[in-house]
C-alpha cells in the first residue's frame, strides 16, 4: 500500500526530472549498469590496480648500488637478482610454510565443518556458527600476540609441560633440528602454529558451507546403492567439499604467503617473503627489488586462482 | 539401511570438532588473565598476582586515546565509501549477466584474494609516485579499497535470494526507479548492508598490514599495539588494550550476525 501511495504522490509533486531519468534509466538497463558499475570500477580501478601497476613498474627499474637511488631504465637485472640464493631461499621458505599452513588448516577444518554441517541442530548450529565466526573476526593482532603469551619461555606451554612432568618432550620438540628452537617463541614450530591459529577460520567457512549444500537425497541414494558410509565420504561427500576446501586454501595460502608480522612476532630471525618485502621498501629503501618480490606472490596466486576458478571454487566463496 | 545411525555423531568426530573449537578460543581468553596480572617485565605463568591497576593507567594515557580516535575516523570514513561502492558493484553484478562479469566479480575479490602487503606496498609506492604526503585519508584511501569486498560479499548474498518480481511489480504498480529502490529495495537488503558496513568497520579498525605502508608516521590502534609488541614498555596495558579491541569488534560482528540470520527469512524469496 505504501508503496503506490507514495508512487502516486510523486506523479502529482512533480513527474519531473527524477521522473525522467529513473525512466531513461529504467528503458536503457545497459546505461543503468554501467551507471551502477562505474563508481566502484573506477575505485578498484584507479586506487587498486593503478598502484599495482605504479609497483610493478618499479620492479623493472634497478637500484644504483653506489648512490642508492633508482635508476628509471627498463631492465630485468631485478629479477635476476630473485634468483639469488638467499633470495631464493626466502620465497622457498615462505611457500613450503603456505602450504604447511594450509594442509593443516584443512585437516584441521574437515572435521569441525563437518559436524557443524551435518551434525550440529538448531541451536547448536547458531552456536557453532558465531563459535567459527567470532575468532576469524576478531583482531589479527590480539590473536599474534595472545600467542605470544602462551609460546613464551616463561608462558603457558612451558608451565603446563611443567606442570604434566613432560618438560622433557617439550625440550625433544624444540632439539629438532630446522624447525626447533631455544623456545617455542623463536621456531619455525611456533610460526607454524600461530599461521594455523589465524587463519583457521578461513578455511572452516567455505568448507561448511560446501558441506552444508550436499544434498541428503544424495548420500541416502549413495548408502541405497550399496556403498558404505566410508565409501559414500569418499566418493559423494569429499568430492562434493572439495570447492569449499579449495576457496579456503586460497585464503589460509595467500595470507601466508603475504603476511610479515606473524614471522616478526613469532619466530626466528629468518625472512620471510612479507619480512623481505618490508625491510627492501622500508629501511634497505630498494623499492625495484621490493616490488619484484611481490611479483612472486601475485604469479603465484594468479596460478592458485585459475587452478581453483577451474575447480568450481568461486561459488563457494 | 542405517540411516537411523547417522543422527549422532561419532565420538572421534565430536572430539575433534570441540578440540578444533577450544583451539580456536581458550588463547583469547588468556589475554583476559593477563590484563590484571601484576608482572610488568615478562609473560610469566601463572601470574604472580592480580591488580586492577592497568586499566587506570591506561584510562590516562593520552596516546592510547589518540590512537583509538584515529582508527574510528578512519574506520568510519572507510565504511561509508565501501557501503556505496559495495552495493553499486553488487547490484551490478547480481542483476545482469553482461560481459566480462566474471573478470569484474574477480577484481572486487581480488584485494582480499592477494596478500594485503601488496595493496600496502603498492599504494605506498603510488603515493611516493605522485608525491601524496601521508594523511588520515591515504589510510581511508586503502581501508576503502578492501572493506568494499566485505560489503559487496553481504549485498550480492541478499541480491541473490531477493526476486526481481518484487521490483517489477513495483514499477508496475508506477513507482519510479529511485521509489522502488527507497521502498521496496532498500528495505529488503537494509539489514545485510547494515551487516556489511558493521563487518567493514571491525575490518577496518583492526587492519594493519596494509596501515603500516600507508600511514606515515601516524598511529592507529593496531599501529599503536604493534609497536607495543614489538618493543614492549608496560605489557600489561597492552593486554587491557587487547581487551578493549576485542570488545569493540566482538560487538559488531554479533550485531552483524544476527542482522543477517533474521534476513534469511525475508525477501520474497519464495514467491
Amino acid at each position: 500500500m505504501s508503496v503506490t501511495a507514495a508512487g502516486t504522490a510523486a506523479v502529482d509533486f512533480g513527474g519531473g526530472l527524477l521522473r525522467r531519468i529513473s525512466d531513461a534509466l529504467f528503458r536503457k538497463p545497459m546505461w543503468f549498469l554501467a551507471l551502477l558499475l562505474a563508481p566502484p570500477l573506477l575505485w578498484l580501478g584507479i586506487v587498486y590496480l593503478g598502484s599495482l601497476f605504479a609497483l610493478l613498474l618499479h620492479s623493472f627499474y634497478s637500484i644504483d648500488e653506489f648512490s642508492g637511488f633508482i635508476v628509471y631504465e627498463f631492465t630485468l637485472a631485478t629479477y635476476a637478482e630473485l634468483f639469488r640464493l638467499s633470495n631464493m631461499d626466502v620465497i622457498i621458505r615462505s611457500v613450503v610454510m603456505a602450504i604447511a599452513v594450509t594442509i593443516a588448516c584443512a585437516a584441521m577444518a574437515f572435521p569441525i565443518s563437518y559436524y557443524a554441517a551435518r551434525y550440529a541442530k538448531g541451536k547448536w548450529k547458531a552456536l557453532f556458527y558465531l563459535m567459527i565466526m567470532l575468532p576469524l573476526w576478531s583482531s589479527y593482532l590480539v590473536k599474534v600476540y595472545a600467542w605470544k603469551l602462551i609460546l613464551a619461555k616463561e608462558g603457558i606451554i612451558s608451565w603446563m609441560a611443567e606442570q604434566t612432568h613432560l618438560t622433557w618432550l617439550l625440550d625433544l620438540i624444540l632439539s629438532i633440528p630446522v624447525i626447533g628452537g631455544p623456545s617455542l617463541s623463536i621456531s619455525y614450530i611456533g610460526t607454524f602454529l600461530v599461521f594455523c591459529y589465524v587463519w583457521l577460520p578461513f578455511m572452516i567457512l567455505p568448507t561448511q558451507a560446501a558441506l552444508e549444500r550436499v544434498p541428503g537425497n544424495l548420500i541416502e541414494a549413495s548408502a541405497d546403492l550399496g556403498a558404505e558410509p566410508r565409501q559414500t565420504f569418499s566418493t559423494v561427500i569429499f568430492p562434493l567439499a572439495l570447492p569449499g576446501l579449495i576457496a579456503g586454501s586460497i585464503f589460509t595460502f595467500s595470507l601466508t604467503l603475504g603476511d610479515y608480522i606473524i614471522p616478526q612476532i613469532v619466530g626466528t630471525s629468518t625472512y620471510f617473503l612479507g619480512q623481505a618485502v618490508y625491510t627492501l621498501q622500508g629501511t634497505a629503501g630498494n623499492i625495484p627489488l621490493a616490488a619484484a618480490f611481490t611479483v612472486v606472490p601475485i604469479i603465484i596466486m594468479l596460478i592458485y586462482l585459475s587452478i581453483a576458478k577451474r575447480t568450481g571454487a568461486f561459488d563457494a566463496l | 539401511m542405517r540411516s537411523d545411525g547417522t543422527r549422532s555423531a561419532p565420538w572421534a568426530l565430536k572430539a575433534t570438532a570441540i578440540g578444533g573449537l577450544l583451539f580456536l578460543h581458550v588463547p583469547l581468553l588468556i589475554i583476559f588473565v593477563y590484563a590484571f596480572t601484576t608482572e610488568e617485565k615478562s609473560y610469566q605463568f601463572p601470574p604472580p598476582g592480580y591488580t586492577l591497576k592497568w586499566f587506570s593507567v591506561v584510562w590516562e594515557r593520552q596516546d592510547i586515546w589518540n590512537a583509538i580516535w584515529l582508527s574510528v575516523k578512519v574506520a568510519s570514513i572507510a565504511t561509508v565509501i565501501a557501503l556505496v561502492l559495495g552495493t553499486c558493484a553488487a547490484a551490478a553484478v547480481s542483476r545482469a549477466r553482461f560481459f566480462g562479469r566474471d573478470y569484474i566479480s574477480l577484481l572486487f575479490i581480488l584485494p582480499i584474494a592477494l596478500p594485503g602487503i601488496i595493496t600496502g606496498i603498492s599504494l605506498r609506492s603510488a603515493f611516493s609516485v605522485m608525491d601524496i604526503p601521508f594523511s588520515t585519508w591515504t589510510i581511508v584511501l586503502g581501508h576503502a579499497t578492501f572493506c568494499i569486498v566485505v560489503v559487496y560479499n553481504n549485498a550480492l548474498a541478499r541480491f541473490r535470494r531477493t526476486s526481481g518480481s518484487m521490483i517489477e511489480a513495483s514499477m508496475d504498480l508506477g513507482a519510479d526507479g529511485f521509489q522502488t529502490f527507497r521502498h521496496v529495495v532498500l528495505p529488503q537488503i537494509g539489514s545485510a548492508l547494515l551487516a556489511g558496513g558493521m563487518l567493514a568497520f571491525a575490518l577496518s579498525f583492526d587492519e594493519v598490514i596494509v596501515t603500516t605502508f600507508t600511514a606515515g608516521q601516524q598511529a592507529t590502534l593496531p599501529i599503536w599495539m604493534l609497536n607495543e609488541l614489538i618493543r614492549p614498555r608496560q605489557r600489561p596495558v597492552t593486554n587491557v588494550v587487547a581487551i578493549f579491541v576485542i570488545a569493540v569488534t566482538f560487538i559488531p560482528i554479533l550485531a552483524a550476525y544476527y542482522l543477517t540470520r533474521d534476513g534469511e527469512h525475508t525477501g520474497g524469496a519464495g514467491k
